[in-house]
């Protein structure tokens, strides 16, 4: 790394833990409904939708009747993502009179946006109305998230109630992280990407003739308002096929710093939300502490492996060293504007979110490098993770801690006063156990098909690395990609379609459960064996979980992937 | 279940026009009020034509420009309605012979140029529309651009490093020269008289 490169990762890191407390308490007064001057002055708007509704906000839903919500509302969701790009041709705001997107890829793409994965088979700009951009992808940018938002939120309140039925209403959750937190944080970003060059309009494509006399055709959109939500939503799919490496979707350096900062702020905010929501912050530190002592590892290896630069250019006379006048390194499918250093953090900080929005191409990584992203996903997406999902799904691997510290020490399990019991710890295994079965069964059915393989475009180890990225990134709800791979064929749309719902809702209803049962119990009082969960040794414990589970599963395969290719590139072949 | 049904299809209903209708339209007229020329693109105009965006790279082949970055975009680079990488990974045959011959092109533009070539100059970008390239790839450069046109190396160099900028706030990015205004400057330059 170059002491740029530290500079900037340290530079980063301080920005967002100076954002994430004041934000988290936010979120928290927010979904509590305390009477916070947002609320006062949103109430009118509130209680017109819950009239509208016929939802009576003090109602509250039993775990069950959450989970059919979310379901409902989530179905719904990608029944109208389907429908509208099956119809764009007739409906306004089609000025390239773009085509009604076929039936498989738009089933991939509806499935996509719900599931908050944004994985993309299409190429935006040739493929998407702006009606589409914005009625069906834009709404599901904030929906989703908000739907990964309020089921953290129902965890927690498990751990925060005792003896209770209900986990909240899932309505008024929704409506609330909406308007109060997602929409306002948007429209402050999606103006400041503006003022950087990001282009907002509904113009026909702009057609130039360009200095040497040939015909240019720039592709127009109302970009910047899915933008913002794209990053703070954690949702990742670009307007255009390059994504956040297209210069009209982040053209400046600091529009990309804070693009980067967006990815994480509302996942890091989270933790200090768990904190604030169980009563005592310093639990919320500990989790966050494990994801950045995790992130920080990755993001320095990702930085490093991608300034080694590829050997096999140095015999073609090639300069690939750092210098003042050169970013230098490996920069094959990277920006000149953002060189190695925020090419490689960005890589990192997207794949440990689960966002999936790049500014350089995976795929043209080195195989190390590009390991990174891999990994990352393969942890479950819990460091940092999606708005909401990070951390339930990193709370989860907290309760397998706690048990696995308990049966050491021949204790009942306890976290944060309620007792881990069997339901719990078989709700746990569901969770933790879904996405690397739908992963590397998907990559196995994939690579022995003659469908499957049919997609790959790089030879050798490569290839096989470009499935199980697809995999990975689908089932984890990730959406960014290895992306020579042909995915939009018939073959990948439905297996990764598929791949990612259950990634995602087979992870919430067992989620939601556990909250159910968490919030009935009864809160014990700690005693001097109970373990504290706000200390370094906690913080220890679960990052040896999260690793340790990681790569229990993952190993095999991606010794098949990059680690052969690495070695292949170290020989020279 | 049944009570489910009514509020789901509401909510989804007015969530939907809230940040599917309101939220863009807003931002696209706040946009329009207060940063018109990036609302529409950043474009450049000559003579009242608009002849591309500061924004977007121009595939440059002349040697009398400066060429940008190669461009993996199809049919033609820098197609800017279908931006996108090669995704070609780091082992494949592929991208060894693609550099090579581009490290060969540049030679052949200027025999006389014996250096490394800096590697942003043989790579493609991600976006197929990458603006700019670095420092290094510019001075590599110069040279040639400088020989063909008749100027001076002090006159191009003297263009180049007004048209360099530094890491933004000092510290984002990586210093850069945006290729088409670079070029723009270049024609509006006057060569050295004819001894």
């Amino acid at each position: 790394m170059t002491p740029h490169a530290w500079l900037l990762l340290g530079l980063y890191l301080l920005v967002l833990l100076a954002l994430v407390k004041p934000l988290g308490i936010y979120i928290a007064d927010v979904m509590a409904g305390r009477p916070i001057l947002a609320l006062r002055l949103g109430g009118p708007v509130e209680s017109v939708i819950y009239r509208l509704c016929g939802v009576r906000k003090d109602e509250e839903m039993g775990w069950l009747h959450y989970a059919l919500a979310i379901l409902l509302f989530n179905g719904l969701g990608a029944l109208i993502v389907y429908a509208l790009q099956r119809l764009q041709l007739w409906l306004p705001l089609n000025p390239q009179q773009l085509a009604n997107v076929n039936s498989d890829s738009a089933f991939n793409t509806a499935i996509s946006f719900a599931t908050n994965t944004n994985w993309q088979g299409y190429a935006g700009e040739s493929t998407m109305s702006y009606l589409t951009q914005m009625l069906a992808l834009t709404v599901q940018n904030f929906l989703s998230a908000a739907t990964g938002i309020v089921v953290v939120i129902a965890l927690i309140r498990g751990f925060a109630r005792h003896t209770a039925k209900s986990v909240g209403n899932a309505w008024v959750d929704l409506t609330r992280i909406t308007l109060y937190v997602l929409l306002p944080l948007s429209l402050l970003f999606a103006v400041f990407l503006i003022s950087q060059g990001v282009i907002q309009n509904v113009a026909a494509y702009q057609n130039v003739m360009t200095l040497e006399n040939t015909p240019q055709t720039l592709a127009m959109g109302p970009v910047a308002s899915q933008e913002a939500i794209k990053m703070i939503g954690t949702n990742g799919g670009g307007f255009f096929n390059a994504n956040s490496a297209h210069p009209f979707e982040n053209p400046t350096p600091l529009s990309n710093f804070f693009q980067m900062l967006s990815i994480f702020l509302i996942p890091g905010a989270l933790c200090c939300t768990f904190g604030r929501m169980v009563g005592d912050i310093r639990q919320g530190w500990a989790v966050l502490a494990a994801m950045i002592i995790l992130f920080v590892v990755m993001a320095v290896a990702a930085i490093t492996f991608e300034q080694q630069g590829n050997p096999l250019f140095t015999t073609a006379n090639v300069d690939q060293i750092a210098s003042a006048s050169q970013a230098g390194g490996n920069m094959e499918g990277k920006e000149t504007r953002f060189g190695i250093a925020d090419s490689g953090l960005f890589a990192t900080i997207t794949t440990a979110a689960s966002c999936g929005a790049v500014i350089a191409m995976h795929d043209s990584f080195t195989p190390l490098g590009g390991m990174i992203p891999l990994v990352l996903m393969q942890l479950g997406e819990v460091v940092f993770g999606g708005v909401g999902s990070g951390l339930y799904g990193m709370l989860v691997f907290a309760i397998m801690a706690i048990f696995i510290a308990g049966l050491m020490i021949g204790r009942t399990p306890e976290y944060l006063g309620k007792k881990i019991e069997a339901f719990e710890m078989k709700m746990v295994s569901i969770a933790i156990l879904v996405t690397p079965l739908l992963v590397l069964a998907g990559t196995a059915i994939a690579v022995m098909s003659a469908d499957g393989r049919a997609g790959i475009l790089n030879p050798g180890p490569h290839g096989f690395s470009e499935v199980l990225y697809a995999f990975s990134s689908a089932a984890n709800n990730n959406g960014s990609a290895f992306a020579g791979l042909s995915a939009n064929t018939p073959f990948y749309n439905v297996m990764l379609a598929v791949a990612m719902w259950f990634g995602r809702f087979a992870v919430m209803v067992p989620v939601l459960a556990m909250a159910g049962s968490l919030a009935a119990k009864k809160r014990i009082a700690a005693s001097a064996g109970t373990m504290p969960t706000h200390g370094p040794l906690f913080v220890v414990l679960l990052l040896g979980t999260v690793l340790l589970v990681g790569l229990l599963n993952y190993v095999p395969a991606l010794a098949l992937g990059p680690v052969i290719e690495h070695l292949l590139l170290r020989a020279g072949h | 279940m049944k009570t489910l049904i009514r509020p789901a299809i509401t909510l989804f209903i007015l969530l939907t026009v809230i940040t599917g209708l309101i939220y863009p339209l807003l931002v696209t007229g706040i946009g329009q009020a207060v940063f018109p020329a990036q609302a529409a693109g950043s474009l450049i105009q000559s003579d009242g034509k608009p002849i591309g965006s500061r924004l977007i790279g121009q595939h440059f082949a002349d040697p009398k420009y400066f060429w940008g970055r190669p461009s993996a975009t199809v049919p033609q680079p820098y197609n800017a309605a279908a931006s996108g990488g090669s995704n070609l990974g780091p082992l494949n045959p592929a991208l060894k012979d693609a550099v090579e011959g581009r490290v060969k092109a540049l030679r052949e533009a200027d025999p006389s140029n014996t250096q490394p070539v800096p590697v942003d100059l043989v790579t493609t970008s991600a976006s197929g529309l990458d603006p700019q390239i670095s420092p290094a790839a510019a001075a590599y450069q110069a040279a040639r651009v400088a020989r063909v046109r008749g100027l001076t190396l002090d006159a191009v160099q003297t263009l180049v490093a007004q048209h360099t900028e530094d890491r933004q706030w000092g510290i984002f990015g990586e210093p850069r020269i945006n290729v088409l205004e670079l070029n723009l400057a270049l024609d509006g330059a006057r060569p050295k008289p004819q001894p």
